[in-house]
């Protein structure tokens, strides 16, 4: 690796640490921004002369730190704080300093960091494009790209939102244990976010959102490092990464979605699947059920199974009733159906579907399955009428494909099947 | 005589790299592991899964405690490992458990998965 790929993951290793440290040090999030840059780009002029320091978050928030009130005097027209060059070789004080600064505040200044982008007022897709310019230090062209708009609606976006924020203020105070349960839970809710919009695409985009997962990834297990005792962190983490090793199955060479079923499991990422399930069973043995941990140990029993058809729907069908106990949703509901139908038959799990008909009367799955249950159960015409509405509803061009293909399937089905029928 | 040369770097770093420069790492240290391997010198290689992973088995006041996270004291030295083929955690931590009841000291034992082995014999 060159020197400046090492010198760029350090920083961005470092950052969350270190804009967590420098926004609790100004109070804004503008000033923590400047600093941390103004560092970052000391770091390129210092590190390759004098060596890479033994702790960048620290050398980080030090050097921003100082840039950040020397420009505040600068304003003022008083004199500047000394250069970094004297503060910046490898003595431990720098270190020292460092931690008698933030060692006690390392936690909740990165939580701090994550919750201010979750403020309610702002919607779900600009927390995340916030997030990931704030925390994770994307430019705003990589977050563009990654949610496929232009780079200057992408700018105005995350601007107006950051303004939203400013206006807000800043949660100073340290949270109590009751606060910082709840700034976890959103903090999580938002990362789950960031994998969704990664994972939500189809082929042609794949490459260009995939580093949303990763990066959702990461905070996962950032925000595990920070708590690492939270059973549904351990879930939320587990869920991204045994959800993620499956990206390399979900479409074939024609940019069609591969069903889980029909995926070719040799192409899942083991390593992916490994740290997942070990993080399952980490959290289980807190006997503190959660949804995340639930959503987890479906996607185990998912990847534990070596062919789809060893795949356990008693279990899984078990574990979604769970999951619809906790956070009763139409939409889980509907997964469930899925197991229903493998474990009891496509005609229960139509049942359990239709009365959700008029809730989910604008989500393409509902309509997507509603046409599968139907097809297996030999009512065409029925199915047809539903695949249409699926299609209309398509997000993506390989969903619409998808269906399409249930369609012609039906159309040569159909004009065989039927008269054998009347004949019997 | 046989020496175990083990690995400390910053997780945080590591864990930021992209996928081509974990490969790339891999790869050049693969290369020099290679050259060892083939004189019947390298004994089993692994490569464990992040802390995040790991859980800890502690002996407090004789009685041993499972707790997340990584074994972090200073006060107490790495002495030895093993591996273990488990279907689950709790096979795991049952067999520390079975260690630690019959090691006098007190100590701990981190159980963390295993992302990659080379189980390499040494030729003797």
């Amino acid at each position: 690796m060159t020197e400046l790929a090492w010198i760029s993951s350090a920083i961005s290793s470092a950052r969350p640490q270190a804009m967590g440290a420098l926004l609790r040090y100004f109070r804004d999030l503008d000033t923590a921004e400047e600093a941390f840059q103004d560092a970052c780009l000391r770091a390129l002029k210092n590190w390759p002369q004098n060596g890479p320091p033994r702790d960048p978050a620290a050398w980080l928030i030090f050097v921003g730190r100082n840039s950040g009130i020397d420009a505040v005097r600068k304003r003022a027209k008083q004199a500047p704080m000394p250069e970094e060059d004297q503060i910046s070789d490898l003595e431990d004080a720098e270190s020292d300093i460092a931690e008698r600064l933030d060692g006690a505040h390392y936690r909740d200044d990165i939580l701090r960091l994550l919750f201010i982008c979750c403020h309610p007022d702002l919607p779900a897709t600009q927390q995340i494009a916030v997030a990931l310019r704030i925390v994770s230090g994307l430019t705003v062209k990589q977050i563009a790209r990654a949610f496929l708009v232009g780079e200057s609606a992408m700018e105005q976006r995350i601007t107006r939102a950051k303004a939203r924020i400013a206006d807000a203020g800043v949660p100073f105070e340290t949270p109590g244990a009751v606060e910082r349960s709840e700034r976890l839970a959103a903090v999580a809710a938002m990362v789950y976010l960031i994998f969704n919009e990664g994972y939500s695409t189809n082929s042609g985009e794949a490459p260009a959102r995939a580093p949303l997962c990763e990066e959702a990834i990461r905070l996962a297990r950032l925000l595990l490092r920070l708590f690492q005792t939270e059973p549904e962190i351990m879930g939320l983490t587990a869920l991204l990464l045994l959800q993620h090793a499956r990206a390399p199955a979900r479409f074939d060479e024609n940019g069609e979605i591969v069903l889980l079923e029909d995926q070719d499991r040799s192409l899942w990422t083991r390593k992916m699947i490994d740290e997942g399930l070990a993080l399952v069973d980490k959290a289980l043995r807190h006997r503190k059920p959660g949804p995340y941990q639930v959503q987890a140990a479906i996607a185990a029993l998912h990847a534990r199974a070596e062919k789809a058809e060893d795949t356990d729907w008693v279990e899984i069908d078990l574990l979604y009733g769970l999951l619809e106990q906790m956070q009763p949703s139409p939409v889980i509901t509907l997964n469930r159906a899925v197991a229903v139908s493998k474990v009891r038959g496509p005609e229960a799990a139509l049942a359990m579907i239709e009365p959700l008909e008029e809730r989910l009367s604008g989500y393409f799955h509902f309509f997507g399955l509603k046409g599968g249950l139907l097809m297996q159960l030999d009512r065409g015409e029925e199915a047809r009428v539903a695949f249409d509405r699926a299609i209309a509803l398509a997000n993506t061009a390989a969903e619409a494909a998808h269906i399409r293909m249930h369609i012609d399937r039906l159309m040569k089905d159909g004009a065989v099947r039927a008269p054998a029928k009347k004949a019997n | 005589m046989l020496y175990a040369i083990l690995c400390y770097a910053s997780e945080d770093v590591v864990s930021s790299w992209s996928k081509a420069q974990d490969d790339e790492v891999m790869a050049n240290l693969l290369n020099v592991q290679d050259k060892y391997a083939k004189a019947g010198r390298l004994g089993p290689v692994a490569r464990l899964l992040p802390t995040t992973a790991a859980t800890t088995l502690r002996k407090v006041k004789g009685e041993s405690v499972v707790i997340d996270g990584p074994f972090a004291e200073t006060k107490e030295q790495f002495l030895g490992f093993y591996t273990l083929e488990c279907a689950d955690l709790d096979e795991a931590v049952e067999f520390a458990r079975e260690l630690s009841e019959v090691n006098p000291s007190g100590g701990s034992y981190e159980i963390r998965p295993v992302s990659v082995f080379n189980p390499t014999k040494v030729a003797v």
